[in-house]
């Protein structure tokens, strides 16, 4: 058996609300909570990247893990946010938590679905058998440009996964992906904000390649949407998910634990990782959870993960991801807001 | 050791001196010191310049060579003295064990800092505290100081208006010194209203940045005798250092540095706090003033702020302290502090304080201090006909 | 800051490790040569507990350049539960949650950025509990 040892989601604690942004550009907020069922999203504070957020993710898996970090094999941060250019995230991570030096690292991108993959290599590691645990890590802190669409989902958050072959709390059973080249949203080197192609986003792109990879996982596995408790699917926005859900033949009852975006925003490559987790955090014995991510460009893995009891002895060792969500909020206005995610030109020092 | 007093002062105006650059700052004060000593240049064996960072402010180091150079007085033995803000006060205690030694006649103590020629004047001096656990992690001086005041607060119920008062009495003093920076008196309401800097401390509670330089000459008591002045002698000199990090301090409400450095200068002098007449204490913040009044002896701990609310602080109370109008309104350079404060005692002593003249002295204390209480020295003067 | 002081303080940044005195126990952050307490130039290393108070804090208002953009921040001395004390910032604090005795937990943030080719600094910061 190998699968899920440990995860630990991070939820940073400052929050912006869609009226305070609609309120800067003049839009209608009413229209956009409603055509993105969205309320508000998550905001990385001054101090806060990707490898913080990696660091307290991987520092909360560890803990519900109960493992030793030397231990570790490897680690895989996903992200379309490391804070370098060039130099890995991973290797602050791994010195932060005290793994490695016998450790291999690398890190990811994929759009949104970084972080689902580096969860998938890490997994494949441990099942090939080559070491203990495995690392795998997708957090973000997506930039929206100013008066865009995303400036209302881009937020941030991340979630890790120690996947190992002993004390498996939640057992890999099926992965899938599937992957074509669809230009749907990019970002070239040079430019600070990403840019997206409209509708195109949508059909050709979010729901060809996810419901592709679930359809494709379920006919695999020979399982069938009610074999499921819980579901989860990348989320960019709150309607998409449960579009995609439904057409997969999922219900709405199996997707709302796992659907967090309503609170937290789209974490890119911190998404269904972080919705994978919410379940895990109330899941039973038995229970069987899909899970379908989805990076621009484009390409969706999906994973089929059962869970046994080892998972009540571990749920409670570190935060649950809605408890986060709800604990503790700090509310930004829009100024504070684009201080904070560095969008104000400033004198150079 | 042979006695050793002080023959002569000199010493610049504090404040913004733009047109003056450090040489000349020093030069100035040193020759003005010769001046008032009677003394030839030629006659000076030994020079010790106190200077917490002229290469952070200026970029230049090699004090020794510049200084000695401009004030005229090569080729004689020179040494620059750091000890972040008691830079000026070990250059005296360096000075005085020169003479008291016999191994020299006439040795010039002076301090020298020029704060403000463009440099980042908060990073400068953020040099004084730990590099790496302190100020890496954001910590200011009056950052520092705001902790210690704070800690104060929470033992003792010290407030931020007995605090203001440390200000308003500094001030009122350094309204009648003509060197003064700010030769202004201030009120309550202007302290307590100022833009806060690091809470609980504010704007007014806190020293300027300033440039400026002070110079003394040190010689043995008889000669001090045959030049037929008053001699001031040194009586008792205390120096001691402590872990230069505010959490590595047992109690935070509290600078032990300033306690032991004061215990050997009561020592060596034979005196006790009140004994004194009055004393130039380093208040780079109110809260210093507080705390250093406190390990001196002169208040109980906890006591020094309802002191200084009823005046015994003030030119006519029981123990007159920074007539000089303090760091606050006198200035802060901080390699020269040390030395000014020297200068102070050397004029209230032989009467030459005009309005901020203390009835009669004999003893004077003069404390300075670097960093959070890194280090402290304690000098105490004499003065006989 | 230049990457050899950074990369040598990386044991204690990342991992908080102090160094605890073979001949009197006493323990040192960051770790020290030679024992303050009893001289001894032996030592083991310790990992601090993560957890702590405040003994004394300010809101720092006017800050130096580097830290300009994060004010107004609190800067703390903290007892950790093992006794050792140490200077830190707190990450996100509103000011009525920080006061003398308010219980921390250190955690991993990014200290400072520097300018836009410099190498960023991460290290602790508290945390109220």
């Amino acid at each position: 058996m190998h699968g899920i040892v440990g995860w630990g989601s991070y939820v940073p604690r400052f929050r912006i609300k869609v009226e305070d942004i609609a309120g800067q550009w003049g839009a209608d907020a009413v229209a956009f909570k409603r055509g993105l069922l969205l309320e508000e999203k998550t905001v990385p504070g001054p101090d806060e990247d990707t490898i913080t957020i990696s660091v307290a993710a991987a520092k909360y898996a560890l803990a519900r893990a109960g493992i030793d970090p030397q231990d570790i094999g490897c680690c895989y941060i996903g992200s379309e946010s490391h804070p370098y250019a060039v130099k890995p995230s991973g290797t602050v991570v791994i010195d932060a938590i005290g793994a490695g030096p016998d450790c291999h690292v690398a890190d990811f991108e994929f759009a949104c679905k970084a972080g689902s993959e580096a969860m998938f290599v890490a997994y494949s590691h441990v099942k090939a058998g080559q070491m203990k645990y495995a690392l795998g890590i997708g957090a973000d802190t997506s930039q929206g440009a100013p008066g865009d669409a995303l400036e209302y989902t881009a937020s941030a958050g991340g979630t890790a996964y120690i996947m190992g072959a002993d004390n498996v709390a939640a057992e890999i059973v099926h992965t899938y992906s599937y992957t074509s080249d669809t230009p749907d949203f990019w970002r070239r080197e040079e430019e600070f904000y990403p840019r997206h192609a409209g509708r195109f986003t949508g059909d050709p792109a979010y729901f060809h390649h996810v419901l592709s990879a679930t359809r494709g996982i379920l006919d695999r596995s020979g399982m069938k949407p009610e074999d499921f408790r819980f579901a989860v699917f990348h989320m960019p926005n709150g309607k998409f998910p449960l579009r995609a859900g439904k057409a997969a033949g999922f219900k709405q009852e199996q997707l709302e634990q796992g659907w967090v975006v309503n609170l937290m925003g789209n974490t890119y490559s911190g998404s269904s990782p972080t919705g994978l987790a919410a379940c895990l955090d109330v899941a039973k014995p038995g229970d069987n959870i899909l899970i379908t991510s989805f990076g621009s460009g484009a390409g969706s893995d999906s994973f089929v993960i059962r869970c046994n009891d080892r998972l009540l002895e571990i749920q409670d060792k570190a935060p649950a991801t809605r408890d986060q969500l709800a604990d503790r909020r700090i509310y930004l206005d829009y100024g504070k807001y684009v201080a904070y995610r560095g969008k104000i030109r400033m004198n150079q020092l | 050791m042979r006695d050793v007093a002080v023959i002569g002062v000199g010493m610049t105006k504090f404040g913004e001196l733009w047109r003056s650059p450090l040489r000349d700052l020093f030069a100035e004060a040193a020759a003005d010191c010769l001046t008032d000593a009677g003394i030839e240049r030629s006659q000076v064996q030994s020079a010790y310049m106190g200077c917490m960072t002229s290469g952070l402010f200026n970029g230049q180091e090699h004090l020794a060579a510049i200084l000695t150079d401009y004030a005229g007085l090569s080729p004689i033995s020179a040494t620059r003295v750091e000890s972040a803000c008691a830079s000026g006060g070990v250059a005296f205690r360096s000075a005085w064990l020169e003479v008291a030694s016999g191994a020299s006649d006439f040795v010039l103590a002076g301090g020298v800092e020029k704060m403000n020629d463009g440099a980042d004047a908060t990073y400068c001096l953020s040099t004084a505290a730990d590099q790496e656990y302190e100020v890496y992690h954001g910590v200011t001086f009056p950052g520092l100081y705001a902790m210690i005041a704070r800690a104060h607060m929470h033992k003792y119920g010290t407030t931020r208006e007995q605090l203001a008062h440390v200000a308003v009495k500094s001030h009122r003093n350094g309204a009648q010194n003509a060197r003064a920076q700010f030769p202004t008196e201030i009120n309550l309401d202007t302290v307590l209203n100022a833009v806060m800097v690091a809470s609980p401390l504010g704007l007014f509670d806190c020293s300027p940045v300033s440039d400026g330089a002070a110079a003394v000459l040190l010689a043995p008591a008889e000669v001090a005798r045959d030049l037929g002045k008053p001699v001031v002698k040194i009586l008792g000199c205390g120096h001691a250092t402590d872990a230069i990090a505010l959490h590595d301090r047992q109690d935070l409400a509290s600078i032990p540095a300033v306690k032991a450095a004061g215990d050997q200068a009561y020592a060596m002098a034979g005196v006790k706090p009140q004994d004194i007449d009055l004393c130039e204490v380093h208040d780079c913040f109110t809260i210093a003033e507080l705390v250093c009044l406190e390990e001196l002896g002169f208040f109980p701990r906890g006591e020094a702020a309802a002191a200084t609310v009823d005046g015994a602080t003030g030119l006519e109370g029981t123990i007159p302290v920074n007539t000089s109008g303090g760091l606050k309104s006198k200035g802060h350079p901080v390699g020269a502090t040390g030395i000014a404060q020297i200068v102070e005692l050397v004029e209230q002593l032989t009467g030459r304080s005009a309005k901020r003249q203390v009835k009669n002295p004999r003893l004077a204390m003069a404390q300075n201090m670097g960093g959070s209480g890194g280090s402290s020295t304690v000098h105490i003067l004499e003065v006989s006909s | 800051m230049i990457s050899p002081r950074y990369h040598r303080e990386i044991p204690q940044r990342y991992r908080l490790e102090a160094g605890k005195c073979t001949g009197c126990e006493e323990i040192h952050f960051p770790p020290r040569v030679i024992c303050r307490q009893c001289g001894c130039r032996e030592f083991t290393t310790e990992v601090l507990p993560t957890r702590g108070k405040v003994l004394t804090y300010t809101i720092v208002e006017i800050p130096p350049a580097e830290f300009d953009s994060q004010k107004p921040y609190v800067n703390a001395v903290v007892e950790l539960t093992n006794g050792v004390r140490l200077t830190c910032m707190f990450a996100e604090a509103p000011p009525d949650e920080v006061d003398i005795g308010t219980e921390v937990e250190l955690v991993f943030r990014r200290l400072q950025s520097g300018r836009e080719w410099e190498v960023l600094q991460y290290g602790y910061k508290a945390q109220v509990v």
